[in-house]
C-alpha cells in the first residue's frame, strides 16, 4: 500500500506509518462528503456485525447451560454490569446500556483494527472525541438534571480551608473541562501510536539483515497492542463510570 | 486503487491547509474527513445502542436471572432431599434400635420362662428323687433288719447245735445272751 501511494520515492527504506489511517471512499473517488461510504463505514459496519453476532446470535438459544459464544457474551455483560454497579452504585445501573454500547464499540473497533490491512476507527481523534465529548455532555446533563444548581458543589470543596476553596474550585473546573480531551486523546493516541510503531518496524523489514529482528519486534509489539486494545476499552469505560458517579453523587 | 491517489491529494491538501509541519501530515488531523467519520460513528453507536438495549441486554439479563433462579431452586431442592435422606436415616436407626430392644426383651422373657419351667421341673425331679431315696432306704433298712434277725436266729440255732455237738448242754437264755453280745460287738 505504501509503495503504491508513494511511488515517487526511490527504493530503500520507506516509512509511511500513518498511511494506514487515511480515510478513503470505498467506491469510486472524489471528495469525502459526510454521507460518503468510506473505509470508516466499512469497519464500523463490521464492528456492528461482529457485535450483533456475539450478543444477539450468540444468545439466541437463551440456554440455561450456555454455548461458548453465549458465555462470552454473558462474560462481557457481567463484567460491565459489575463495573457500573460497583463504580456508580445502584442508581447508575439504568445507564448500563449506554456504557455497554461504548465499551463494546471501542473493544470491537480496537480488536478489528489489529487485523492486518484493516482500518482502526478508534485511532481517529474525530471518533474518540465524539465518544469523549458525548460522555462529557451526557454526564454533565445528568448532573444538572439530577441535582440542579447543587451539581456545582462538585467543584466546591466544603471541607477545605476557606481561603483555598476558590483556588481549588478553579482547579476543579479546569480539570473537569480537560476530562473529555484527555479521555478521547488517551484512546486515539494509544491505538494510533501502537499501529504506527508496528508500521515503522515493518518498514525496517525491507532490509534483509535486520528483518528477523524487525519481525520479532513486530510480533512483540503486536502482543502489546492486543493488551492495549483491551485495556484502553476498559479504561475508557471505567472513566465513563467514574464521571457518571461524579454526576450522580457530586458530594466529595 | 484509483481512490487512493485522490485521497492522498486530499490528505496533502488538508496538510497544506492545516499547516502541518511534517511532510505527509496526520490523517487524524485531516478535518475534511471529520463529518464523514462523525456521521458514521453516530449511525454505528445508535445501531449498537438499539441492538443492545432492545435485544441483547434484556435477553442476556433474563438468561442470567433465569440461571440464577434455577441454581437457587436446585440448591434448595438438594437441601430438601438431603434433609429427607437424613430423616430417613434417623428413622432407620430408630427402627433398628427398637428392633434390637424388642429382640432383647423377647430373649429375656424366653430365658425367664425357660428358667421358671426348669426350676419347676428340677423341683419335681428333686422331690421324686428324694421320695424314691426314702423308699429305697426304708427297703434297705427292712432288708437289713430282716437279715440281722435271720443272722441272729441262725447264730442262736448254730450256737445251740455247736454246743450240743460238743457235748454240752446250753439253755436257751444263755445262748441268746451270748449271741446278742457278739452281734453287738
Amino acid at each position: 500500500m505504501a509503495s503504491e501511494t508513494h511511488g515517487e520515492e526511490t527504493g530503500g527504506l520507506v516509512f509511511h506509518p500513518l498511511d494506514q489511517f487515511i480515510v478513503k471512499p470505498l467506491f469510486g473517488e472524489g471528495p469525502i462528503h459526510w454521507y460518503t461510504i468510506t473505509n470508516v463505514t466499512l469497519w464500523m459496519a463490521i464492528a456492528v456485525v461482529a457485535i450483533v453476532a456475539l450478543f444477539v446470535m450468540g444468545s439466541r438459544g437463551r440456554a440455561i447451560v450456555p454455548t461458548r459464544t453465549q458465555s462470552v457474551g454473558e462474560l462481557v455483560y457481567g463484567f460491565i454490569y459489575k463495573m457500573v454497579e460497583d463504580v456508580t452504585g445502584k442508581d447508575g445501573v439504568k445507564y448500563f446500556p449506554y456504557i455497554m454500547t461504548i465499551f463494546v464499540f471501542i473493544l470491537f473497533a480496537n480488536f478489528l483494527g489489529l487485523i492486518p490491512m484493516s482500518f482502526t476507527t478508534t485511532s481517529h481523534i474525530a471518533v474518540t472525541a465524539v465518544l469523549g465529548f458525548g460522555v462529557f455532555t451526557i454526564v454533565t446533563l445528568i448532573g444538572f438534571y439530577k441535582h440542579g444548581f447543587h451539581f456545582l458543589g462538585l467543584f466546591w470543596m466544603s471541607d477545605a480551608p476557606a481561603i483555598l476553596r476558590p483556588i481549588i474550585a478553579i482547579i476543579e473546573v479546569i480539570s473537569y473541562f480537560v476530562r473529555p480531551v484527555s479521555h478521547s486523546i488517551r484512546l486515539a493516541g494509544n491505538i494510533m501510536a501502537g499501529h504506527a510503531v508496528i508500521k515503522v518496524f515493518a518498514g525496517f523489514a525491507a532490509i534483509a539483515a535486520i528483518s528477523p529482528v524487525s519481525i520479532v519486534a513486530i510480533t512483540a509489539i503486536y502482543g502489546l497492542e492486543v493488551l492495549v486494545a483491551g485495556i484502553q476499552a476498559y479504561v475508557f469505560t471505567i472513566l465513563t463510570c467514574v464521571y457518571l458517579k461524579d454526576a450522580l453523587h457530586p458530594g466529595h | 486503487m484509483a481512490g487512493e491517489s485522490t485521497s492522498v491529494e486530499h490528505v496533502a491538501d488538508a496538510a497544506a491547509h492545516g499547516a502541518e509541519a511534517s511532510g505527509a501530515g496526520m490523517p487524524q488531523l485531516d478535518f475534511s474527513t471529520f463529518p464523514n467519520q462523525i456521521f458514521w460513528l453516530l449511525v454505528t453507536l445508535v445501531v449498537i445502542y438499539i441492538v443492545m438495549s432492545r435485544i441483547a441486554l434484556p435477553r442476556i439479563g433474563a438468561v442470567l436471572a433465569e440461571r440464577a433462579g434455577t441454581i437457587t431452586n436446585d440448591i434448595a431442592a438438594a437441601e430438601e432431599l438431603k434433609q429427607r435422606a437424613e430423616e430417613a436415616e434417623a428413622a432407620y436407626e430408630k427402627a433398628l434400635a427398637d428392633a434390637r430392644a424388642e429382640a432383647g426383651r423377647i430373649v429375656a422373657e424366653a430365658k425367664a420362662e425357660i428358667q421358671a419351667q426348669l426350676d419347676i421341673e428340677l423341683q419335681k425331679a428333686d422331690a421324686e428323687i428324694s421320695a424314691k431315696t426314702a423308699e429305697s432306704e426304708k427297703a434297705i433298712a427292712d432288708i437289713r433288719d430282716g437279715a440281722t434277725k435271720s443272722v441272729t436266729q441262725v447264730a442262736k440255732s448254730a450256737a445251740k447245735d455247736i454246743v450240743a455237738a460238743l457235748g454240752g448242754s446250753a439253755d436257751a437264755a444263755t445262748v441268746t445272751a451270748a449271741v446278742n453280745a457278739r452281734m453287738k460287738g
